[in-house]
């Protein structure tokens, strides 16, 4: 065949990584086998390939050898491809002609046991590899202008965070946000620990300047619909939901509140997690941001009360259907929170059928100044004062049949809710369930110090149930006392169950429109767990806050911060090179039969004309991602898929089945 | 070699999803059978039904397939197409007489690094139950230096060489 070209002059190079590898199989045996392979004219050993002098000898050996292909025999692709990439091409090779075997996620660490058996998967490896890199040819890469702007999804303390960042380096940023206020969980927060401040002095100034930054587009009561395109060209349809309220231009609504007056309609607070109530036409807080009214469409009653007091203003539009507006931007950085775990799953403590069984995010509205009570605790039951308080952490958390992992504050906040309690109402005795007091942060063990001089009671146990007094509609708290080793049961006038932070449930299917994972715990996935927190496995799409795990506010202000910064790389650049893994159509076997283009989930496949009743496939290279379904689908094997070819992964089956070499 | 039967067993594995799960299963020190070997493709919608078939008709104890969860697909939906040619490319081993066992996918995410260990263990066990593939000794022909044969002569060994009572319906083309 005219296409069949020489197998390259490859060059193995294989890491001890440390003892990691060499711990478990001979490194040097490996080599010897290694040199015995077709087309391997050259193979070498070192400690740690990935460092300089390591590098150095793939540079070497390159030219010395006069090699085409590098295989290095090491860790994951997915770790350090980027690293031996770069290191072959400093050597004068395509960085494309460059394959890694990887021994050591798929052979030495998961065989630890049975080195004889891990050191002929070592081989296989190295042998499938070799026979890839004999028949890779090189490629290059293409360069793409990036949109010089960002989209946030979700305007909590997270979403404001890296808005501001991302605005004030001069980066338009479209702020999109679900609700009709920005603020997220924080702005229902009264105070944060361990310091106390109060959530609102705090949350409130930065959601002013986000309201008046010059260069963030804010976009609340919206959803994103859909989401096209790739890192530094994303098109992102945002849905402006319907809120019956003109919001800017001409006719802007003022926030005077006289439409809520006259609305007839009362439906509780979601914002204060119904323990207030509101109108069909609402702000949802009075520091909401902006403070622009909503229309709740499912409840209003379309009297056109509303209308007519807003008169001449003329603010008011009933007939709003909302409109689906797209927007442009280079990178995403998604932070959009937490929702607390469904504690009435936990029968055995009566959330949602007893009255005074409270969560810890009620009870943070209920003593919230800005709360429906205005700051005064009190049963929901009978509205009277609770003199004391059983606290009951990790509701939800720590738990097998719940979730698994710890929520990180709910240990914080309760003590925090204690110290609250002790303090405005003195003389109420907080009574604190736990299994471990977790202060793990700056300043939080001393709190903790300070909670227990204070006066709080601490019982370590799990509350196995609560039952309620009929009669005075108290509650009896059944425990066992871990520390005494007996059960006690006590009787509360209010329970706070402290439940755990689970992932939003809008997550799911925003996680889906921009193909991002999401780990067991449901929560999204970040790039690495140490070293990039706030990246995702697909590039341009960053995370940060509540959604990629449990979090405080400290932590979930740095990450936020530190996902500003990842999202602005690209944008400083200016362009991203683009791996150029695209499908290829020959035009002398294409037959122009159509199968390809109906498979292509980007319609990066067109079918033109070039003659009478003769069409021909033709691959946009910018949309084509590389997936390879149209390649595996062709029937007249008219497409490549570069760096994945047939040949490619056939040469490779070919090797694993058909062993040569050996010593 | 040992006494007892090792089956070699071809991975083919999306770089998003599984791919990351089993390097989680190496960095988490999981120990799991060391009987497949894996090749890395972007997405499991680039394999082609070829490619499993070239497999077992080198020797390949059995295949095993696995992507992105339905609707995890990082390419929207290649994993769709995979499970609809694996579940067809099953059907055809099976004409030939092949246990379709040999052949499955399998849905792991990049979190899953436990239970991708899980996977490998059962598949291993169940090909041990199956014994080798029928087709063991042509692989030795092959490995003895014979020249390769095209795979449609292959598939008519593999049928040949199963020998099941399904040969006779099996239809197998000469041309």
């Amino acid at each position: 065949m005219a296409n069949e070209k020489k197998p390259n002059r490859v060059g193995v190079f294989i890491c001890h990584c440390g003892t990691n590898i060499a711990g478990v199989i001979p490194v040097e045996k490996v080599v010897e086998y290694a040199k015995t392979l077709p087309n391997v004219v050259h193979a070498e050993n070192y400690t740690y390939m990935c460092s300089t002098p390591g590098q150095e000898k793939i540079r070497n050996a390159i030219k010395e050898q006069n090699l085409e292909a590098v295989v290095v025999a090491a860790c994951s692709p997915r770790l350090h491809e980027p690293t031996f990439r770069k290191a072959s091409a400093a050597g004068g090779l395509n960085p494309f002609v460059f394959e890694m075997a990887n021994i050591r996620e798929q052979s030495t660490w998961i065989h630890m046991n049975e080195p004889e058996r891990a050191t002929e998967k070592a081989k296989d490896i190295i042998r499938m590899s070799v026979a890839r890199a004999s028949m890779l040819e090189p490629l290059e890469s293409k360069s793409i202008p990036v949109e010089k702007a960002v989209m946030v999804i979700g305007a909590g303390v997270a979403g404001i965070q890296a808005a501001l960042e991302t605005a004030d380096s001069g980066i338009t940023t479209y702020l999109v946000e679900r609700d009709p206020s920005i603020g997220g969980n924080m702005s229902r927060l009264d105070k944060t620990f361990p310091t106390l401040d109060c959530s609102q002095c705090i949350l409130t100034p930065k959601m002013v300047d986000v309201e008046r930054h010059p260069n963030i587009k804010l976009m609340t009561y919206s959803e994103v619909e859909k989401v096209d395109g790739y890192i530094g060209n994303f098109t992102v349809t945002v849905k402006r939901k319907p809120r019956g309220v003109i919001v800017s231009g001409d006719n802007e609504c003022n926030g005077c509140g006289d439409c809520a007056a006259v609305c007839p309609v009362t439906k509780g607070n979601e914002f204060d997690l119904g323990l207030g109530p509101r109108k069909a036409i609402y702000v949802p807080f009075p520091q909401a941001v902006p403070l622009k009214y909503t229309i709740d469409f499912d409840s209003c009653i379309k009297c056109d009360l509303c209308v007519k007091k807003c008169g001449d203003k003329k603010s008011i539009n009933l007939e709003d259907k909302g409109e689906l507006v797209e927007v442009k931007v280079g990178t995403i950085i998604v932070a959009t929170g937490f929702d607390l775990y469904e504690i009435e799953k936990k029968e055995e403590w009566g959330y949602g059928v007893y009255d005074n069984v409270i969560t810890g995010l009620q009870f943070e509205r209920l003593i919230g100044a800005s709360g429906p009570t205005g700051g005064k605790v009190i049963r929901p039951s009978d509205g009277q004062k609770p003199h004391n308080i059983a606290f009951v952490l990790c509701a939800g958390s720590r738990d097998q049949d719940a979730n698994p992992y710890c929520s990180r504050v709910c240990c914080m906040y309760s003590l925090k809710h204690a110290h609250q309690i002790m303090e405005k109402v003195p003389g109420t005795v907080p009574y604190i369930f736990y299994m471990d007091i977790r202060a793990f942060g700056k300043a939080y063990e001393e709190f903790y110090y300070r909670i227990q001089d204070e006066g709080a009671k601490f019982i370590r146990g799990r509350v196995a149930y609560i039952e309620e007094n009929p009669a005075n509609k108290n509650l009896i708290v059944h425990a066992e006392d871990t520390l005494l080793g007996t059960p006690i049961s006590l009787d509360a006038e209010l329970v706070v169950l402290a439940s755990a932070i689970v992932p939003k449930a809008e997550t799911e299917p925003l996680r889906n429109k921009l193909t991002i994972s999401r780990s067991p715990d449901k929560f999204l996935l970040e790039a690495h767990p140490k070293l990039n927190p706030f990246s995702t496995s697909t590039d341009g799409i960053f995370l940060a806050g509540c959604c990629q795990g449990p979090k405080d506010i400290p932590d979930t202000v740095a990450q936020a911060a530190g996902a500003a910064a990842a999202a602005q790389i690209p944008i400083n650049q200016g362009k991203v090179s683009l791996e150029p893994i695209a499908a290829k159509v020959n035009d002398d076997l294409c037959s122009g039969c159509g199968v390809c283009g109906s498979l292509c989930p980007y319609k990066a496949i067109t079918l033109n004309e070039i003659g009478e009743g003769h069409r021909r496939a033709d691959v946009n290279d910018a949309m084509c991602k590389g997936c390879g379904t149209c390649g595996a689908a062709c029937p007249s094997k008219a497409i490549t898929m570069q760096h994945f070819k047939s040949d490619q992964i056939r040469a490779q089956i070919a090797a694993l089945f058909t062993p040569v070499g050996g010593v | 070699m040992a006494d007892e039967f090792e089956p070699k067993i071809l991975g083919i594995l999306c770089n998003w999803c599984t791919y990351a799960g089993a390097d989680l299963a190496g960095t988490s020190r999981i120990q799991y059978p060391p009987n497949v070997r894996v090749i890395r493709v972007m997405c499991t919608g680039r394999i082609d039904p070829a490619f499993v078939l070239e497999a077992f008709s080198l020797g390949a104890d059995a295949v095993l397939i696995s992507g992105c969860h339905i609707g995890d697909c990082h390419y929207i939906a290649g994993n769709f197409k995979a499970r609809r040619r694996i579940a067809l490319t099953r059907k055809v081993l099976e004409s030939y007489g092949f246990d379709p066992r040999r052949l499955k996918m399998t849905f792991v995410s990049a979190s899953e690094g436990a239970l991708w260990a899980e996977v490998v263990k059962d598949m291993v066990k169940t090909v041990k139950k199956l014994g080798p593939t029928p087709v063991q000794k042509k692989t030795n022909l092959v490995a003895a230096g014979h020249a390769a044969v095209s795979a449609d002569d292959d598939l008519a060994e593999i049928a040949k060489a199963s020998a099941g009572k399904k040969l006779e319906a099996a239809p197998v083309q000469k041309n």
